[in-house]
């Protein structure tokens, strides 16, 4: 067995289990007043706090959420209500191309339901967003613009915006910039207040927390209008019952991730070196997805297209063999279709479709990287009987 | 866990096949897969993604329909225990199966999906997929049996439950495709009721969904708004076989020959006796109708004929299948040149151009073509013809 899918998600660190079993078993609503609910509010305020400072942000800076997906729509849905109720002028979205789907879908659904109208930032052959193309699309019209998003690093391709520079031409024009960074949490240094973002996601299950918990760290001045209304519980901004097991796990993987970082990028980076030299010594002719320089990518990141190839008989072929990867972002993975990332950033069709994304993790060892690299040459040739249909 | 990525395909020990499923989500496919997997096979379930939806942003979103089924086959799969993927082969579908269905419909003809998805895509792309993947055979839930003769050779058969036989959607198969084919719901004598029964024992929640009855691209059954949308409406004429004008249409593609239902004609005929279509044509955007006599065919001629098998050598007596759950007719057929020429031992009546003649010498499937155009009984007796 080798899973390679650790971008789709990681497995749970030991002590975030711990963390959050312990808590499974005590009763307290964190909204309470009673001795009960002080202490599940004690419990979430020291995660609040150590999630703060595992990222680089200020406690009140931190919304609890149920993951990267709320973050994102609450990020950009509220944002965008708030702009406009603000300034009715301000109905311009600019969003990469290559955002997830969380982020990508979002912003067609305002454009579709409340009047937006939106700008897709161009993105170069590694999809990378250039401050450039950021500016050119603000000083179009900076009075229109209700809020711009890029992510922090690809889910996909791995590929790393220079964020902080991107941040500064959005603050030049007073823009809010939301950044999705789910994939660049726990893998690059990230660090909210040094980023200039006002906006940023990140979420549990991605970094050995448990599924179901995220954060969106919003500046204290940034007041989305909320998509859940309710008990108003997080800033007012988002509402629901505190889930106070999982926000305890999440913050005692947060503050692990963090701890861990340098250290974990240097190890998973060295052996996803491994595993790209490695494929492409089996198949000389695969073609690397994202910025080949070590790092300009997300150090456990490959992606590859293998010509001639359909990803799903790549995906069926190594999974039938205990090799678990990815066509794709897991939310698309139901269909293979051709990846909107690798369109975005030119691939023909074909390409698009014939790649798999290999992503490492904590419990990634050298036997997975060489049961990929022994399996990897007869999987593509055979796929490539089948072709492309 | 499998071996099967790169080494040689082939079977393995006891005649265990490597098997990909189709899995439409369904009953039936999910007790065939079932039945596959018991019997020892190595069987992975695969749903075909075959209509997208290109108005939406997101291009893997499908139609709630089709991701419901798509749901259904992958929990099915999960019970019985196989590996489950979802298969998009939707532009092949749409190039082979949709587009053909409206260009057959607007040139006067009557065409069955059904048929052209298996020979096109389950039994074509699919297959070819599923052998270069190194599987064996594609497995499906049609009630058809599969024959092995000594020789090794392979004939396909009616199913044991004549009611149910879907035998005529399968005779567009040639041997090769039928080499690699498994149909584990022809093999045993079991009803639908039974099929049901035995998904529930297996713990498969599709025991109790209902039967597909219609075209699955059409999702509303709305075969005529489908075609009106895709042929657009023109205002044409109804006529008797003088050419008498009887009332109007909006398209003759909306018309089958046979057809009685929907004319919508103000006069009654003269005899009082209902009127059925007897010909349909789209150049002149006429359609013609008359007496139920007047539609007694007692000859045909088929093309793009297909054979499970050695085509017949000379003139031979078969019975034929004209139309899916139609009956079974004796006839006299022959091969001329490339056209199967079929007479009917009693004429028969509703015989559609498009539709397929499948030949039978007893439960066997000899082979099937395209029904290309009729020889009308009263004809011949005027003409004193043969076919």
């Amino acid at each position: 067995m080798a899973y390679l899918d650790h971008a789709a998600t990681t497995p749970m660190l030991p002590e975030a289990v711990q963390a959050m079993t312990v808590q499974l078993a005590v009763t307290g609503n964190a909204s309470s007043l009673h001795a009960a609910g002080r202490q599940a509010r004690r419990t979430v305020e020291e995660a609040r706090e150590a999630l703060a400072q595992a990222i680089g942000a200020r406690p009140s800076e931190v919304v609890f959420t149920s993951g990267g997906t709320e973050s994102d729509n609450l990020a950009i849905k509220g944002l965008y209500w708030s702009r406009r109720a603000a300034d009715p002028a301000r109905t311009r979205v600019l969003a990469s191309r290559v955002e997830h789907h969380a982020v990508l879908d979002a912003v067609q659904w305002l454009a579709d339901h409340e009047g937006a109208h939106v700008d897709w930032l161009p993105v170069d052959a590694y999809g990378r967003v250039h401050p450039d193309a950021l500016r050119e699309a603000i000083a179009r019209n900076p009075a229109d613009v209700a809020l711009a998003t890029v992510m922090w690093a690809n889910n996909e391709v791995g590929t790393v915006v220079p964020i902080r520079e991107l941040a500064d031409v959005a603050a030049e024009f007073d823009v809010p910039l939301h950044s999705d960074a789910v994939q660049a949490f726990g893998q690059l240094e990230v660090s909210f207040a040094g980023s200039g973002l006002d906006a940023m996601t990140v979420t549990g299950h991605k970094i050995g927390g448990p599924y179901g918990v995220g954060a969106l760290l919003l500046r204290r001045d940034a007041t989305p209008v909320p998509l859940l209304h309710g008990g108003g519980q997080e800033r007012d901004v988002r509402s629901g019952t505190l889930d106070v097991p999982a926000i305890a796990a999440f913050a005692t993987a947060a503050t692990l991730a963090a701890e861990r970082r340098a250290d974990f990028a240097r190890e998973v980076g060295a052996l996803r070196d491994d595993l790209i030299a490695k494929i492409r010594q089996a198949v000389p002719d695969a073609v690397l997805n994202g910025d080949p320089a070590p790092d300009g990518r997300l150090p456990a990141n490959a992606h590859f297209s293998f010509p001639g190839c359909e990803g799903d008989s790549l995906l069926l072929l190594l999974d039938a063999q205990g090799i678990e990867c990815s066509t794709g972002s897991a939310c698309t993975a139901g269909v293979a279709q051709p990846s909107h990332v690798l369109l975005a950033m030119g691939a023909e069709s074909d390409r698009a479709r014939g790649s798999l994304r290999f992503s490492l993790g904590h419990t990634s060892t050298q036997g997975d990287v060489d049961e990929l690299a022994k399996a990897i040459g007869p999987v593509v040739t055979r796929a490539r009987a089948a072709g492309l249909s | 866990m499998s071996e099967f990525a790169g080494v040689p395909s082939g079977p393995r020990k006891g005649g265990l096949l490597r098997v990909l499923a189709a899995m439409s989500g369904g009953v039936d496919s999910a007790v065939a897969a079932a039945r596959a997997a018991e019997a020892g096979h190595e069987v992975t379930g695969v749903h075909l993604a075959l209509s997208a939806n290109p108005q939406s942003f997101r291009t893997g979103a499908r139609g709630c329909c089709t991701i419901e089924d798509s749901r259904d086959a992958r929990r099915a799969a999960d019970v019985i225990g196989i590996p489950f993927y979802v298969w998009d082969l939707a532009e092949r579908f749409r190039e082979d199966v949709v587009e053909d269905f409206v260009t057959e419909y607007a040139a006067g003809r009557t065409p069955n999906p059904c048929l052209r998805c298996n020979e096109k895509i389950k039994f074509a792309a699919l297959l070819d997929k599923a052998l270069a993947l190194g599987f064996d055979a594609v497995c499906t839930g049609h009630y058809a049996r599969i024959v092995t003769r000594d020789d090794g050779s392979r004939e396909l058969h009616r199913a044991d439950d004549h009611a149910k036989d879907q035998s005529y959607v399968l005779g567009v198969l040639d041997e090769r495709q039928l080499a690699h084919a498994m149909f584990p719901l022809g093999d045993t004598h079991t009803t639908k009721d039974e099929i049901r029964g035995e998904a529930e024992r297996r713990g498969l929640a599709v025991a109790r969904k209902p039967d597909s009855h219609d075209i699955c691209f059409i999702a509303d059954g709305d075969t005529q708004g489908f075609l009106a949308k895709r042929l657009g409406t023109a205002e044409g004429d109804i006529v008797d076989e003088s050419g008498r004008r009887l009332g109007t249409h909006t398209g003759a593609y909306g018309f089958t020959v046979g057809q009685r239902k929907g004319l919508r004609l103000g006069v009654p005929a003269p005899d009082g006796k209902p009127r059925f279509v007897l010909d349909i044509s789209p150049v002149n955007n006429t359609v013609t109708v008359g007496p139920a006599e007047a539609l007694e065919v007692i000859a045909l001629t088929g093309i793009k004929p297909r054979w499970c098998g050695e085509p017949p050598a000379g003139p031979g007596s078969y019975t034929a299948q004209l139309r899916a759950h139609g009956d079974d007719v004796p006839v006299t057929a022959e091969l001329v040149s490339d056209e199967l020429r079929v007479r009917f031992e009693e004429p028969v009546r509703g015989v559609a151009p498009g539709q397929a003649v499948v030949l039978y010498d007893g439960s066997r499937v000899v082979g099937s073509a395209t029904i290309a155009s009729t020889q009308r009984a009263r004809d011949t007796a005027s003409a004193g013809s043969g076919a």
